[in-house]
């Protein structure tokens, strides 16, 4: 009748996008009358940040303000082509779409600009306040907004880009095996500190720590909110959820959100996140992207923390208080395991 | 079933609607005044995303009977903000980044503005309790805390009730 600490510890190297068939996005600009402009995507933000990330790429590209930028990511029947809101793709596939499109459309909008003020489009600068001037010449200015009515109204000119990326399609060596799926690959390191209770099998996770290589972090707090979501949802997993509690009967299943269990807002814990920034050569201005690893290592360090605590394996999710309680009683009793990195 | 006339003010304004009189406060609102700031999550009351203020009080307009609201004030998110001032709580949620996909969101702050009016110095045990009815799937629900518990420290007066 006791309740034992333990401390786990995962690392995972996450590679970002998949390689089925090759991964393209794509992503179409174009300027509206009022001199603002619209991405449109087929990627879809559920929450992730992907329409924020977007806006902060395409602005700075296009070297306009950030409220000047629309994103439209509505429609997969309409929109340019994309692969999808997967697989920690987002940043890293759209961002470099959005790029190569924004530069496009910044060639366009130059290009209109030059023939207003009369000069050379190569001679000419943004200020990311909305104005486009002379290099050396602040004086010799023209709004972003004028311009793009004089391509409308007057040049007859669309201010508009197209972006596509693609990682191609890495085919399997018969020989070797060998393959180069991917070319951006995310790291963390996350240590759980746990206390199970011998006679109920509880766990309860004290706190957790974590360090995140992530290239160059776009948005820096969506990042660390999309890591604190997703470190919830591997506590979840790990400790929580699944559809077949009572396998291999699943009649008795859960079939709501009061029998399929989630940890709620009393049940979190402590957190500490370090966010390092390794830029990856081809991420748009060397983003990566956090995805589906924010949750990825919280599972395993659980795990490893349980079976330091008392020394019970859980091979299989979540790690129920029944499988806790059942290995303790197959060893005979908690066997709380060596510990290093001081007390807990 | 004959439909049968009901009213009742809705974020200050009086409403009337048609509808069948075994409809829940939920479908009312959404089919019949597309009133859409309570969300359909699971129709059973376990996920909180449903949540309105009835005369002041925190209840599931999934559970609610509609007609059983006959003559009495409700008060779903879309009330929440003042013209284009958002009320404290809102804005305390978009500095903390307490919603990500948002489906929570307006059962969020519902729960968090019935916990404010009565209490407007909780603590965070009691911030904790206040929204257990309310699942969040994407948050992890500490920015959600932390965003109330900044709420509660804007000052009463600057606080529309
Ligand atoms: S929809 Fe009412 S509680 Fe889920
Ligand atoms: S923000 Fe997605 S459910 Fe709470």
């Amino acid at each position: 009748m006791a309740r034992f600490r333990g401390r786990g510890m995962a690392s995972v190297n996450y590679p970002i996008g998949m390689n089925l068939g090759g991964d393209p996005s794509q992503a179409l600009i174009h300027s509206n009358p009022d001199g603002k402009f619209t991405v449109a995507l087929s990627a879809i933000d559920l929450g992730q940040g992907m329409k924020q990330v977007t806006r902060q790429v395409a602005a700075e590209t296009l070297g306009v303000p950030i409220e000047d930028v629309y994103v439209d990511t509505a429609d997969s029947d309409t929109g340019p082509h994309d692969m999808g809101s997967f697989a920690s793709r987002g940043t890293h596939r759209m961002g470099n779409a959005v790029i190569a499109a924004a530069r496009e459309a910044r060639g366009v909008l130059l290009e209109a600009a030059a023939e207003e003020l009369e000069v050379n489009a190569a001679d000419l600068v943004t200020d990311g306040r909305g104005n486009i001037h002379v290099k050396g010449a602040p004086s010799r200015s023209i709004t972003v907004r004028a311009t793009a009515q004089a391509a409308q109204f007057k040049q007859g000119k669309t201010i508009a880009g197209r972006g596509i990326f693609l990682i191609p399609l890495s085919s399997v060596d018969a020989e070797t095996g060998e393959m180069n799926p991917n070319t951006a690959f995310a790291h963390a390191c996350l240590v759980a500190d746990v206390e199970v209770d011998d006679e109920t099998g509880d766990v309860t996770v004290l706190g957790m720590s974590s360090a995140y290589e992530l290239g160059r972090v776009i948005n820096p707090r969506m990042v660390e909110q999309q890591l604190v979501g997703g470190a919830w949802m591997g506590i979840s997993h790990a400790l929580y959820e699944t559809p077949e509690p009572y396998y291999p009967n699943p009649d008795h299943g859960p079939r709501d959100f009061n029998e399929y269990l989630m940890p709620g807002p009393g049940d979190i814990a402590p957190y500490s996140i370090t966010i390092l920034e390794r830029p990856a050569p081809d991420g748009p201005f060397g983003g990566k992207g956090p995805g589906e690893m924010c949750a990825n290592p919280v599972l395993p360090a659980i795990a490893n923390a349980v079976y330091n605590a008392v020394g019970v394996r859980v091979n299989d999710l979540p790690i129920t208080p029944e499988k806790i309680l059942r290995g303790i009683r197959a060893n005979g009793g908690a066997k709380p395991q060596a510990r290093r990195g001081g007390a807990l | 079933m004959a439909k049968v006339p009901m009213q009742f003010r809705l974020n200050g304004s009086d409403r009337a609607a048609f509808a069948d009189p075994a409809d829940n406060l939920l479908t009312v609102l959404r089919r019949g005044l597309n009133e859409f700031g309570p969300k359909y999550g699971c129709g059973q009351g376990t996920c909180g995303t449903c949540s309105v203020l009835i005369d002041g009080e925190l209840h599931l307009a999934c559970l609610t009977l509609a007609a059983a609201c006959e003559g009495a004030s409700i008060e779903t998110v879309s009330g929440m903000a003042d013209g284009p001032n958002l009320h404290p709580l809102q804005n305390a949620f978009m500095e903390h980044f307490a919603a990500q996909c948002g489906f929570c969101t307006p059962g969020m702050l519902i729960a968090a503005k019935a916990l404010l009016d009565r209490n407007p110095n909780p603590s965070r045990e009691e911030v904790i309790d206040a929204i257990a009815g309310n699942i969040c799937r994407c948050t992890g629900y500490e920015p959600i805390i932390q965003a109330i518990l900044s709420a509660a420290r804007v000052s009463p007066a600057q606080r529309r009730s």
